[in-house]
């Protein structure tokens, strides 16, 4: 069975005396859906990942419902990169390997090997710990579509951690 | 939500996760699922065969969903289910750091070089 995080996180903060988490439930009954546009071999795919990854010379994050992007160069040196999130516990091995959270080797790779068109010249990073979902809908995801749009990707692949 | 705000938008979106409850509850355009342990979504560390693997079946689902709804479940297992134990523990422990306003810097040079940079 896989692990039910949400019925375990509820049930870990009603223990410790917090109010019940709220997690997001999104609507059933509407999907947003946009069909692609080209093949994918042709397509420029945007990327973001919510692990809180940031390269050296970046200001990490704060965890108190940071909203704020990182921008990064896709051949950034993977000994360049760094993360921090408020779930630390989960960022042992991402530390020791971005690539097992941070996938910009894999991209490289099925961008040479023609799978997609190409990765956008730099990737994307919040820090998913943010305990309020009005700011990420009014301040973090409008600000990664004017990013992504700047980019002119074609579609974007996210990694949500 | 991010997903959901930018398809809305008419970007085409694909989500890679490992935790198949919160994917389910969040109604992505396009989900794939990995059972990996959280901060592996993208395979095993220092296994690029994995990783390449991984990347490979995810990115090939942009043009093999043509419908939103049900969440693609990709066939790999972690090595044993050990960590299955820590991830469903319901003992009251908060595993989160303090939240309070600092960055949290992975090394302290970071912070020199972020100083350095001017980005603080």
């Amino acid at each position: 069975m896989f692990v039910d995080y949400m019925k375990t996180i509820r049930e870990r903060y009603l223990k410790l005396g917090y109010e019940p988490y709220r997690w997001f439930h999104a609507d059933d009954n509407i999907v947003p859906f946009t069909p692609l546009k080209k093949k994918l071999k042709n397509s420029k795919i945007g990327l973001l990942s919510t692990s809180g990854a940031y390269s050296v010379g970046q200001c990490a994050y704060h965890y108190k419902d940071d909203t704020s992007i990182r921008a990064i160069d896709k051949n950034c040196a993977l000994s360049n990169i760094r993360f921090s999130h408020i779930t630390e516990n989960y960022l042992e091995n991402p530390r020791k390997d971005p690539n097992c959270i941070l996938p910009l080797r894999q991209l490289l790779k099925l961008e040479a090997l023609g799978v997609i068109g190409n990765l956008a010249n730099e990737v994307f990073s919040c820090m998913g710990g943010v305990y309020s979902q009005r700011r990420v809908l009014n301040e973090t995801a409008p600000e990664l579509y004017s990013r992504f749009s700047d980019q002119e990707v074609d579609v974007v692949l996210l990694v949500p951690m | 939500m991010v997903a959901r705000f930018l398809e809305g938008k008419g970007i085409p979106t694909l989500c890679l996760g490992s935790a198949y409850d919160i994917l389910n509850a969040g109604k992505a355009p396009r989900s794939v699922f990995l059972d990996y342990p959280l901060g592996h979504s993208c395979g095993k560390p220092f296994s690029e065969k994995d990783q390449d693997d991984v990347l490979e079946q995810a990115v090939k689902l942009f043009e093999q969903i043509t419908e939103p709804g049900n969440i693609v479940i990709l066939d790999k297992q972690w090595e044993d289910d050990n960590w299955r134990i820590d991830a469903s523990s319901t003992a009251a422990s908060d595993t989160r750091q303090p939240r309070d306003q600092s960055p949290q810097f992975q090394h302290a040079a970071d912070y020199d070089a972020a100083v350095a940079s001017g980005a603080i």
